[in-house]
């Protein structure tokens, strides 16, 4: 089903008139409210005015996640914190997040584009969605809620964690919708498992999949494992939150970007020219109806590439294709994003640890699994066996508390950690997807 | 009174000791008395040797992290309750041990045991107040 198809299967002509004037509007108004824009603009030689076309837009420069840091908290907010009903935040180097706010319109219209994301996958009023995204800062328990509430859905909202749970009421309740990461889902499968549930007697027939990194295969394994449809949605809290760009469940096959409140570009992540439809590079997003927090060109770092072709499903918005990395460092464990750079300050930040240190991301019983490896200097090493697994602990417990992400960490000799051409390698990622 | 002991630290991993036992050995320095402690990822050696400067310099410049504490050789007697009675004074003291190991030699009627104290001063000043033998560290890097 489509949950507004005026605008979801709108004309391309039609649409890119909207998207243009969203834009210009969007443009204007940053420039008048929010400085940080302003400068950028002037700085680039730039008036909103000059921008007459969708192509004009290459003539704006790209923002950042530092510019967002640098402006932390609420430097990038265009309207008055009086208008801001709602702040969410994701993880940023030690005592920095990322900050994000929303007005009461913005939440009404996340909650719509959300509404659209689980219809296109397939659910409508009457389902029960199981919604196991975490809540809280993150966006994503929220996003998907409020979206589930816009559908008329019934939403459970069970958030992480808790298996054993979880399948209980996955029992009891019989939802029929599950929104999920993938890899916690697979988890919540084996949990089921041993629990002796099976999926057969379930209901379930779609489930909505986000937040880290999946493939192809892990969509196989989920739909034979859950008996359902699975679907991929995207989001990120800056741009939103989820339900940026859906995957339909008819075609299954790359995510339509919502273009009438986000206009997609592709750059190349070098140079940060625009890329034609169909190659391969860096998303780039401006929102067209943000009040709070709107974007101007924000570069995701994100692989992916766009498809215009028209669609199975009827929805005439451009598909991009499932992400395939990063252009940047950033690891996603369990949903959450972790940068080497942050593991790294939360070492230095321990005057005793020395900063050799590598992490390494496995997937185990498809779970996400973080060690992180420290080498033992001098002012760590004591020759008692207990001090030095409490160092362990404390490494550990800080790295829980920074980045909300829990990790093992290993003590290791000196020199141990494999430096390529003296370079250490920091980040190894053993997971198969 | 004090004896000067090397620590090692070492991965959970086949052939570790050997590296530590084949530096040394190349070097020419004898260990004296040796205990390994360890969890299931890495461990700490601790030794006692006869040159205890060349085995710390071989062993930093092969990669090793390397500490030096001070420990207390004390004489225990070779009969029921030799231990027993210095732990026991020590332990009414409020005086911790952190660990010990036993000092192999070839003959002598008494054992030594190395202990590595929370509060070695007070450690050793009840030790001498009850007449217990404390081997010095010239003695014990010789013995």
């Amino acid at each position: 089903m489509i949950y507004d198809i005026e605008y979801e299967t709108m004309p391309r002509e039609a649409l890119t008139a909207i998207q243009l004037q969203r834009l210009r509007s969007t443009l204007e108004r940053v420039y008048a409210t929010v400085p940080f824009y302003r400068d950028r603009f002037d700085a680039a030689g730039v008036k909103p005015a000059e921008i007459k076309s969708l192509d004009d837009l290459q003539r704006i420069p790209f923002t950042t996640k530092q510019d967002l840091r640098d402006n932390y908290p609420f430097g990038l907010f265009a309207v008055p914190m009086d208008n801001v009903v709602r702040i969410h935040a994701s993880s940023g180097t030690t005592g920095q997040p990322t900050v994000v706010g929303y007005t009461a319109r913005d939440i009404n219209t996340w909650a719509e584009l959300m509404a659209r994301a689980l219809a296109a996958a397939g659910a409508w009023r009457g389902d029960i969605i199981h919604n196991a995204y975490g809540y809280g800062l993150f966006t994503g328990g929220l996003g998907a809620h409020y979206g589930a509430e816009k559908l008329g859905a019934s939403v459970i909202p069970v958030s992480g964690g808790n298996t054993s749970r979880q399948v209980l009421i996955m029992k009891d309740f019989g939802p029929t919708i599950i929104t999920a990461t993938p890899s916690y889902t697979l988890h919540l499968a084996e949990i089921a498992q041993d629990m002796g549930v099976s999926f057969n007697d379930l209901k379930f027939k779609a489930g909505v999949f986000g937040a880290e990194p999946w493939s192809e295969n892990m969509r196989q394994d989920i739909e034979a494992k859950l008996h359902l449809k699975a679907v991929d949605i995207y989001g990120l809290s800056e741009v939103m939150g989820p339900g940026v760009a859906i995957e339909c469940h008819e075609a299954q096959k790359g995510l339509h970007v919502f273009e009438d409140h986000f206009l997609a570009e592709i750059i190349d992540p070098e140079t940060g020219e625009r890329l034609p439809y169909g190659e391969k590079g860096e998303l780039v997003f401006t929102s067209l109806t943000k009040e709070a927090f709107p974007v101007i060109r924000y570069r995701t770092r994100d692989v992916s590439m766009l498809n215009p072709e028209p669609c199975v499903c009827g929805r005439t918005h451009v598909r991009m294709e499932r992400v395939s990395g990063r252009t940047d460092d950033m690891l996603i464990i369990r949903g959450v994003n972790v940068f080497p750079s942050q593991i790294e300050s939360v070492l230095m930040e321990m005057k005793e640890v020395e900063p050799h240190y590598q992490l390494i991301v496995d997937r185990e019983e498809n779970l996400d699994v973080l060690t992180v490896k420290v080498e033992v200097g001098e002012h760590l090493f004591s020759d008692e066996v207990k001090v030095l697994q409490e160092t362990e602990k404390k490494i550990a417990e800080n790295i829980k508390e920074t980045l909300g992400v829990s990790a093992n960490v290993k003590l290791v000799e000196p020199k141990t950690i494999a430096r390529s051409k003296g370079k250490a390698v920091r980040v190894v990622d053993n997971r198969k997807l | 009174m004090r004896v000067e002991q090397i620590s090692v630290f070492l991965e959970n991993r086949t052939g570790r000791l050997a590296e530590v036992t084949s530096i040394l050995s190349e070097a020419g320095v004898n260990i004296r008395a040796l205990a390994l402690a360890d969890t299931s990822d890495f461990g700490v050696l601790r030794m006692i040797v006869d040159e205890k400067d060349k085995a710390r310099e071989v062993l930093k410049a092969n990669g090793f992290t390397i500490g030096t504490h001070d420990v207390v050789a004390v004489e225990v007697k070779d009969e029921p309750g030799g231990l027993h009675n210095i732990l026991d004074m020590l332990g009414q003291s409020g005086v911790n041990v952190e660990y010990m190991y036993a000092f192999v030699r070839n003959s002598g009627d008494n054992a030594i045991m190395i202990f590595r104290f929370d509060d070695i001063d007070r450690a050793i000043k009840i030790l001498e107040e009850n007449s217990i033998h404390i081997i010095s560290g010239q003695t014990v890097y010789t013995l």
